[in-house]
């Protein structure tokens, strides 16, 4: 394996903006929100940085093609800007840019911005959209939550848990993360839901619920990364680095080969993170991690994710999450910002913003949801595309001595 | 040289049935004088079905066990073709996967569109497939709403091995109008029902039967089935007495059952008749409209031998009873609902690429890695296979026969679909092959991980803005085995 990007690059400041139906914002204004912050944090000027990536996954509803956006929101010095879309890992992927941009070498400062602004389609939920004129042929163009929702049955069938079980374990996804974004001002959604609504609410994709699927919002969120000793040269006393980023993509053996996946987990997030793991050094994950931000696009990605990133033992996600391990005050709180349930998934910004969350809390920075037991390491995993043909992004950061 | 005759035959028929009486209770404030037609049930085609898709699925039930090269051509008759112009018998062509060599017809023009295309059948020397199919579309609170039902027949005709032999033929022609529609309409027009009756039934269709019975020396009390078209009752009970047919030879129009399937209608009354008929049984087959075309067959010995198929009786049971009217109305464009902004996805096609992939869409043919052996849906130039990354070996596989399982599916609620739930999910063949399928005909006390499912040709989408219908396979609920 490639040496990797340990700690070679830290983050010298993030922002991001207030996440919900942004009315009266551009796509612009949610960048500059996103941005000011992160660039007072940094405490550089916009001239220092050197490379930009920008993480948008709608273009046409959005802010059209091209890198040029960025440039023109934030008036960059005509330094070069890189759209890149990559399913719902949009957001890390910008950020692997910069990262990757800086380890090399090629920048000493970098920008990393992802936004979306979903709700100028006219509907909740995603917009659909073609994948391409021989897909759309012999493809099925289902909802995200109808493509998702297929995890369950295959879940139920290969380990043999009972409907009802899954229902509840997946309920407590929900459950659990609206407490948490309920004490977070950037996040959409801020209330409290109890299992009973979440088990009786109307059904949208067989067997999720409405509060089974997380929220469509406007957002963006955003970092600037630099060397550590450039960090530590401007002055910066606790570094956060880059530990890991690790992204696979599907090459079509879920979707063709038959008798291969069998529907019930993610067979890139293994993969994204049995390397991302070994280019953190991490061995332990479940006793290593002290935090994670995955990608609950739906109660049930959410908890066969615990298991692709072998925190949770195949076929036991489902009891760990109904047993609290991943609550705010559980073994290793997983979305304790609120998640995409509770921030909504604008697209190009979830990575980033899962990434914001992991640095405030490694930072002690986190307000009122603070992690009392102090966190060393944290991951952030997104998860595009479908469960049978996907980009799947790991990006591990934490404290520079960790 | 041995004789012509009928090879094999099949048949097609919705799975749900709407209630007469569902029809008449929207309508009766309406037309409370079509109480005596509200009994019994009807044929529906589902939102994603027209004459090409039925036809496909009836010629698929007549090629059960039947090599598919053998067949020399192709006739699609019917009065509901999709297209005005793109050869609908095309397209059931390439998804019956039969050769670019099959010589292939569309027949339209009236309801005797497919008996003609039989007598057309009869007279070639090639192996012929004569395929029916209509989807009826009349007005709400009709009388055709009632009577009229979906379906297609297919009979495979040419000389060897034949099931059923040709005694004799008859065709007249006469612009005698019962009900006409101009083309691109919408509905029929039809005459009075007494007129058509007495001039139309009993005497321009009558006179042709005797007439061909006379011609061929063929005594009418030696007919053992009579299968007369018209649903209009007492018709051909009347037309058998008049002619000196036994009363027990007229064949069941499926009135009861299916309804009126219009062009199809005579094919699919003498599919349901072979099913019941032994060796050694003459069999009068009346075509009807602008004239007549009269048909006398006798059954072999070979009938006895044919594979079991679906056929008119394996439809019938497979049956869906349906009192959503609404649906129905909805279906065929009578009543158009809120279908909210996710139905606005533009369905272009281009045609290119179409024509590029023709066998994977249309024909539903993967690719078989030489190999390794491993079989995949599309073919692409690299296999799937992660253990040999083979370039380049793929050949044609079709699957469209083969029998499938569910790995994983979901009942999706949010996307737009005209008959919600969408069922889809992932389905495996036997044999290899994998496929993320729309799921048809499916309900959720009848979907589960691992359970069997056939493939059938279906509409996939519908382009509203240039008016055109992508095909594609879809899978439905089997029983165990069927492929």
């Amino acid at each position: 394996m490639a040496r990797g990007i340990k700690d070679k690059v830290a983050i010298l400041g993030m922002g991001c903006a207030r996440f919900g139906e942004r009315w009266q914002d551009d796509a612009d204004t949610l960048m500059v929100e996103a941005f000011e912050e992160a660039v007072a944090d940094a405490g550089i000027e916009t001239s220092q940085i050197d490379a930009a990536w920008l993480g948008v996954a709608f273009d046409a509803i959005n802010i059209g093609p091209s890198g040029i956006p960025l440039s023109i929101a934030l008036r960059l010095p005509n330094i070069g800007v890189t759209k890149v879309e990559n399913y719902c890992a949009s957001g890390t992927e910008s950020f692997r840019g910069a990262v990757y941009a800086v380890a090399s070498g090629a920048a000493d400062i970098a920008l990393a911005m992802g936004v979306e602004k979903l709700k100028d389609t006219g509907y909740g939920g995603l917009p659909v959209r073609s994948r391409g004129t021989t897909f759309d042929m012999v493809g099925v163009t289902g909802s995200a939550p109808g493509n998702f929702a297929q995890l369950a049955a295959a879940y139920r069938a290969k380990h043999g848990v009972g409907k009802d079980d899954l229902k509840r374990a997946m309920a407590h996804v929900s459950v659990k993360s609206h407490a948490n974004g309920a004490r977070n001002p950037k996040a959409h959604l801020r209330n409290r839901v109890d299992i009973d609504t979440v088990l009786g609410a109307p059904m949208i994709a067989e067997p999720l619920g409405l509060y089974d699927c997380c929220g469509v919002s406007d957002g963006a969120a955003c970092a600037i990364v630099t060397t550590p000793e450039i960090a530590r040269a401007l002055g910066k006393r606790d570094l956060v680095t880059i530990k890991a980023i690790q992204v696979s993509s599907s090459n079509g053996w879920e979707l063709q080969q038959a008798g291969g996946w069998d529907g019930s987990y993610f067979h890139t997030t293994r993969i994204a993170a049995a390397k991302a793991y070994e280019e953190a050094g991490i061995t332990r994950p479940r006793e290593q991690i002290d935090l994670m931000e995955v990608h609950d696009c739906f109660s049930i990605t959410e908890l066969v994710t615990m298991e692709d990133l072998f925190v949770s033992k195949e076929g036991e996600g489902w009891k760990d999450v109904r047993d609290g391990f991943f609550d705010a005050d559980g073994t290793i709180p997983c979305q304790i910002d609120g998640g995409l349930k509770c921030f909504g998934h604008p697209i190009g910004a979830s990575g980033l913003r899962m990434i914001y969350e992991n640095y405030l809390q490694l930072l002690g920075r986190a307000g009122d949801r603070q992690r009392q037991d102090p966190p060393a390491l944290a991951l952030s995993h997104n998860l595009g595309g479908s469960p049978i043909q996907n980009v799947s992004s790991v990006a591990i950061v934490g404290l520079a001595d960790a | 040289m041995t004789q012509t005759g009928i090879l094999a035959f099949g048949a097609y028929i919705p799975r749900r049935r709407l209630q007469r009486a569902a029809i008449h209770a929207a309508n009766k404030w309406f037309a409370p004088g079509l109480a005596g037609l509200a009994k019994g049930e009807r044929a529906v085609a589902n939102w994603d079905e027209d004459a090409v898709t039925m036809a496909v699925e009836a010629a698929r039930d007549c090629l059960t066990g039947i090599d598919r090269a053998t067949v020399d051509g192709l006739t699609l008759a019917s009065t509901t073709l999709p297209f005005a112009d793109r050869l609908n018998a095309g397209i059931v062509k390439e998804a019956l996967t039969l050769g670019d060599a099959t010589r292939a017809t569309d027949a339209a023009g009236s309801l005797r569109a497919a008996t003609s295309a039989l007598l057309a059948a009869f007279e070639s020397d090639r192996t012929q497939l004569c395929v029916a199919a209509d989807l009826r579309k009349a007005r709400a609170a009709s009388e055709g709403e009632l009577m009229q039902g979906d379906g297609a027949a297919a009979l495979l005709v040419g000389r060897g091995d034949v099931i059923a032999r040709v005694l004799a033929t008859h065709s007249v022609t006469s612009d005698f109008v019962d009900h006409f529609r101009r083309a691109g309409a919408t509905f029929d027009y039809g005459w009075e029902s007494r007129w058509i009756r007495d001039e139309g039934y009993t005497r321009l269709l009558g006179g042709a039967i005797g007439d061909a019975l006379a011609a061929a020396g063929i005594a009418a009390e030696t007919i053992d089935h009579l299968v007369v078209p018209v649903s209009v009752r007492g018709v051909a009970a009347g037309l058998a007495k008049k002619l000196g047919v036994r009363a027990e030879a007229v064949a069941d129009a499926l009135q009861a059952t299916v309804g009126d399937t219009g062009t199809a209608h005579p094919l699919l009354m003498l599919a349901a008749v072979l099913e019941q008929a032994t060796p050694g049984q003459r069999i009068l087959v009346a075509g009807f409209g602008q004239g007549a075309d009269v048909l006398l067959l006798e059954t072999t010995d070979a009938l006895a031998r044919l594979p079991r198929r679906r056929g008119v009786q394996g439809h019938l049971a497979a049956r869906q009873p349906d009192d959503n009217y609404q649906r129905f109305l909805f279906h065929r464009g009578l009543v158009e609902l809120e279908r909210g902004m996710r139905a606005e996805l533009d369905q272009k096609q281009p045609g290119s690429t179409l024509y590029r992939h023709r066998k994977a869409v249309l024909g539903l043919i993967g690719g078989r890695c030489t190999k390794t052996g491993t079989v995949q849906f599309p073919r692409s130039d690299i296999s799937v296979n992660p253990n040999d990354r083979a370039v380049g070996t793929q050949e044609d596989y079709p699957l469209a026969d083969r029998p499938a399982r569910i790995v994983t599916y979901t009942a999706d609620s949010l996307s737009y679909s005209p008959d919600p739930p969408t069922y889809y999910g992932t389905i495996d063949f036997d044999g290899g092959g994998r496929l993320v399928a729309a799921f048809a005909e499916a309900s959720a006390a009848d979907i589960e991980v691992g359970r069997a499912m056939r493939m059938v040709f279906r509409i996939n989408a519908v382009d509203e803005q240039r008016d055109f219908i992508k095909y594609f396979w879809k899978a439905v609920p089997a029983n165990e085995g069927e492929g």
